[in-house]
């Protein structure tokens, strides 16, 4: 959507590369674009086309799952909001005939003498973000489907979910539209299965199983469902939680294989096996099958185009510490193509590859952009008459099937200010947008009030629009009747509607007194500050010095190199050490790259931009202090190995025998002949997933089956035993983890209700634990004990109180946003990236700190910040110089000074301010008040609320 | 929208309008550049544009 009102975005849709020639920083493009049969610019989206035109086509959009017609658009918010004709479905297109819609159109859009153009683009660098492709049918027919219509994939699921999908939501069979009462989610189909050449994890599925499972639950509790999984890999950030949620919302999940799924009465019978090796079977009402990523269709087209290799599963080829770059300089990838990935990896990837990009041409940065203009601000007239536009949204049937939309827009009418008032289906969509901004003119409007869904995802959007349209952005209000109505009183129809009209009119009331504010600005200063000389920290500097940045990495120990010093190899057979020393060297060789080792940070204080930090230098004993100003801060602190003194309820003491797996790696990769022990167990979750740490660390099981084969391939004859409890090795360490397998390694679950018992030490070590494939206790006595410890952050607490960050429940920075806004915090001007925001393997790392990088470059690049409007103001006449604000702002931004005449007057330090409203609430004598929330506004809108609802 | 000019120099084609295609045009254009986007399909949005909601924390995709 945002990419749809960027200036500097041309989307060019319908459209495949034809050819890439050229060198980085000069290539050149050729594309052909295809036509859509619509003028773009006459199209309103109306959809009159759509009725009209006679014939069915099946909805990709919606799965095949339900039927659209050849002239279309996918979905309502679709960028561009423009139809199409599929071309291979009309009937004018392909026989000649019909041209119905040619008259029904009334902008007359369509246009069926279009052709195919070619164009030509000259480009400095090119992204590869194609995504990725699909499970073949084969691999699905294995579970019968496309045999039986009640086995669907997972994402024909998900738009049976979908309020937009085929029945607005509801979960029926596609067979007999029964609500299914059973429903069973098998994982791992097309992923993890040589069968289809795909050995790799798809990484995503056991995510999207349980939303699915969870969405399925909310919409019929009664329904039961269960997951038939390998190893349940919710190895992502705060994902693990969502798994023991899912478990307590009643969510059954099964270890087990399924063998295959047979139509039974009118039900589907799954056959499974379980680890012990008995059969069962059970009917379910729906089979739902977690499809994994495939590489995209066009990989090798794409590839052979562009000039870079793929891997072996057709993917785009990458190496651990330059995962962004293809075999082709100039050339990046992003997102699913470098490797199957969730939506927060892929946007952290997609925030890289662009860094990277800019990097590469930066000396052609701005030569190209076009500033985005917005008509003059229309100022107001003092005591100019208030003139409200409502805008009541359906959200398709997000709202609209709860709250009576029409209802609640008619009871606007004649309200006081009132002059105009409507209904639209997705208020958010652009086409919406342009009624508003039409409406505007229109009824000269000068306020607008949106009822709809969070102003926290969509007030942004409506405020460019009130710019584009010349009102000041703060003249708007947005009342949220999703949430707050249709979602939370979503079996009360006639209640969430009341809400809904009491909330309209408190909007309203509100309305009437908002008053335009200014948008300040503030110069940024020209330098980062990196907290941190690790990989993350090192990668993060190195980006931004090639942008043109000057950047200080501030260390507190002696050199560059942080946790990855601990580290001799990769799961890929990298050599960590000389890659650490690569980069080390580049950031100590590099102009614009200022290192400060023996240095910590003791205070921050200023705002995006103007940032001011005192530093400590330690010098032997000695240390003297000095003063650095950097206009953004990255964080990358990094993280350590967690040294657990109980294991799964089992005293610990570290020896020669009972080592942690960083400790193994160490004595594998050293000279000793006898390095590789003759018998090792291996046990994971050893302090993480609940035991001591609350949180899965993400790198141990790789870290586990590094080690077993480090160990095999310098004794194949060595015994290796892995205790585990879900087998973690996503994405491409799969196939590691099958070749540690086949070499012999034994790989045994353990469940939380039989832990592993350890007891003796050095020669009276012994291991016991229940196997289940024998259904009996077994104890071993191993030359080694390797504990898989897990990844604790690093000082993360008393760096959030200097810096006032929140972290999460497990000591991790919290980001603003896990989807969107992966490396940025919640205050403005502070990126985090590495082992300081979650655990991660190193190409992870490397990618989020040239993320972060990227993401700081931003106001680096403008040189200035744009400041939200949102802020306090003191009246100075007022104040009678207490300083309670002062001592209670959070953000340090607001100060109690003296004035000309040498009272004490507090002022706000705009740039710095949230908007919060604390000091507000808190002024003894009302001498603040808050942009937005004036004491006026919100005694209005509470006034309003006691006037009753019932004029009807 | 932007006029297309054809020889502008400063500017990046991102292949692929899914949210890996249009997080890193966003993010260019930010950085000062301008944006190519190539989809082969007639809408951005991508798979991402199919998603009811999102894991964990449910949020609507669109």
């Amino acid at each position: 959507m945002e990419a749809g009102r960027s200036p500097n975005i041309e989307i060019l849709s319908n459209a495949d590369l034809l050819a890439l020639d050229g060198k980085p920083g000069n290539f050149t493009a050729k594309l052909r674009l295809r036509p859509r049969y619509i003028d773009a610019e006459k199209c309103t989206a109306c959809g009159l086309c759509t009725r009209y035109c006679p014939r069915h086509l099946v909805d990709q959009y919606n799965e095949g799952l339900a039927v659209t017609r050849p002239i279309h658009i996918d979905y309502p918010q679709a960028v561009p909001a423009t139809y199409f004709i599929d071309p291979k479905s009309c009937l004018h297109l392909q026989h000649g005939t019909c041209q119905i819609c040619v008259p029904v159109c009334r902008s007359k859009a369509i246009d069926f003498s279009q052709q195919p153009e070619e164009k030509e683009l000259k480009i400095g660098a090119v992204v590869m973000a194609p995504g990725f492709g699909r499970i073949g049918n084969d691999t699905l027919a294995k579970y019968s489907y496309g045999k039986h219509a009640d086995v669907l994939t997972s994402l024909e699921f998900e738009r049976l979910l979908c309020a937009s999908g085929p029945f607005e939501g509801e979960v029926k069979c596609l067979t007999d539209h029964r609500h299914p009462k059973k429903i069973a989610f098998i994982q791992c189909v097309g992923s993890r299965d040589l069968g289809c050449d795909n050995g790799y994890c798809s990484s995503v599925c056991c995510m999207y199983a349980i939303k699915e499972a969870l969405v399925a639950k909310e919409h019929d509790p009664e329904v039961e469902i269960t997951i038939y999984y390998m190893d349940m890999r919710t190895q992502g950030k705060d994902f693990d939680a969502a798994r023991t949620k899912a478990e307590a919302k009643g969510i059954r999940f099964v270890r087990a294989r399924v063998a295959d799924v047979m139509p039974w009465h009118k039900q589907l019978k799954l056959t499974y096996s379980l680890l012990d090796g008995t059969h069962h079977f059970e009917g379910f009402d729906m089979v739902v099958l977690s499809v994994g990523l495939d590489a995209p269709a066009d990989a090798r087209h794409l590839a052979n185009i562009a000039g870079f290799e793929l891997n072996n599963y057709d993917f785009c080829r990458t190496e651990t510490f330059a995962p962004l770059l293809t075999t082709k300089p100039g050339v990046f990838v992003a997102g699913a193509f470098q490797g199957p990935k969730d939506i927060p990896e892929s946007v952290t990837q997609s925030s890289a590859a662009a860094g990277i990009a800019a990097a590469l041409i930066k000396k052609d940065r701005n030569k190209g952009y076009v500033v985005k203009s917005y008509p003059k601000e229309r100022e107001l007239a003092k005591d100019e008459e208030v003139r409200i536009g409502v805008f009541v949204c359906h959200c398709g049937i997000n709202i609209g099937s709860v709250v009576d939309v029409p209802l609640v827009e008619q009871y606007t009418e004649g309200m006081e200010g009132v002059v105009y008032h409507a209904q639209s289906l997705y208020s958010c969509s652009q086409d919406a947008q342009e009624v508003i901004k039409q409406k505007i003119k229109e009824h000269n409007l000068n306020r607008i009030v949106v009822a709809a869904c969070s102003p926290r995802t969509h007030e942004p959007l409506f405020q460019e629009t009130l710019k584009d349209a010349g009102l000041n952005r703060c003249l708007f209000e947005m009342v949220n009747i999703r949430d707050q109505c249709s979602w939370v009183h979503a079996n009360e129809p006639a209640a969430a509607t009341a809400k809904s009209k009491d909330l309209v009119r408190m909007g309203i009331a509100k309305a009437r007194h908002i008053q335009p504010l200014p948008e300040q600005t503030v110069p940024v200063i020209n330098r980062a500050l990196v907290l941190g000389g690790g990989i993350a920290g090192m990668t993060a500097a190195l980006n931004l010095a090639e942008q043109g940045f000057h950047t200080t990495i501030v260390e507190k120990g002696e050199g560059l190199g942080g946790h990855l010093q601990h580290l001799s190899y990769t799961l890929r057979g990298d050599n960590v050490v000389q890659q650490l020393k690569e980069v080390s060297d580049q950031v100590e060789k590099h102009k614009r790259i200022e290192v400060m080792t023996n240095t910590e940070l003791a205070e921050i204080s200023g705002f995006v931009g103007n940032f001011s930090s005192r530093l400590v230098i330690k010098k032997g004993k000695s240390a003297k202090e000095s003063t650095l100003d950097h206009g953004v801060i990255i964080i990358a602190t990094g993280g350590r190995e967690h040294r657990p003194e109980k294991v799964l309820g089992n005293e610990i003491k570290y020896s020669a025998r009972i080592v942690t797996q960083s400790e193994l790696e160490k004595r594998l990769a050293g000279k000793a002949k006898d390095r590789a022990p003759a018998s090792t167990v291996m046990i994971q979750c050893a302090g993480s997933r609940g035991d001591d740490l609350a949180y899965c660390s993400k790198v141990c099981c790789n870290h586990a089956v590094k080690n077993a084969l480090k160990i095999k391939e310098l004794d194949p004859a060595a015994q290796v035993v892995v205790l585990y409890r879900d087998m973690r090795t996503y994405g491409y360490a799969e196939d590691a983890y099958r070749e540690a397998r086949e070499k012999g390694v034994v790989f045994i679950p353990y469940g939380m209700e039989a832990k592993p018992k350890i007891s003796g030490s050095g020669k009276s070590l012994k291991v016991t634990f229940h196997d289940p494939i024998l259904r009996e206790e077994v104890t071993m006595t191993p030359e080694l004990l390797a504990l898989s410890v897990g990844i604790v952050p690093e000082g993360t607490e008393e760096m959030s109180k200097l810096l006032k960050i929140p972290v999460n429940q497990d000591k991790f920075y919290l980001e603003a946003h896990v989807k969107l806004r992966p490396v940025e915090l919640p205050v403005a001007g502070v990126y985090v990236c590495g082992l300081a925001h979650s655990p991660k393997p190193v190409d992870e790392i490397v990618v989020q700190a040239q993320a972060a990088a990227a993401k700081a470059a931003i106001p680096l690049v403008k040189g200035c910040v744009t400041v939200e409007p949102t802020v306090s103001s003191v009246d100075k006449e007022l104040c009678i110089g207490c300083g309670l604000c002062e001592s209670l702002c959070p953000y340090q931004a607001i100060k109690v000074a003296k004035d000309e005449s040498g009272k004490r007057k507090a002022e706000t330090i705009t740039a710095s301010c949230k908007g919060c409203g604390i000091c507000a609430s808190h002024c003894p004598v009302f001498a603040i008040s808050m942009g937005g929330f004036t004491d006026e506004q919100i005694s209005a809108q509470i006034k309003a609320f006691g006037e009753t609802s019932d004029k009807e | 929208m932007g006029q297309a000019k054809e020889t502008k120099s400063g500017a990046v084609m991102v292949v692929g309008g899914g949210v890996a295609g249009v997080q890193a045009a966003l993010d260019l254009t930010e950085l000062g550049y301008y944006v190519y986007l190539v989809e082969k399909s007639a809408a951005i949005g991508g798979a991402m544009a199919q998603l009811d909601k999102t894991f964990p924390t449910n949020d609507c995709s669109l």
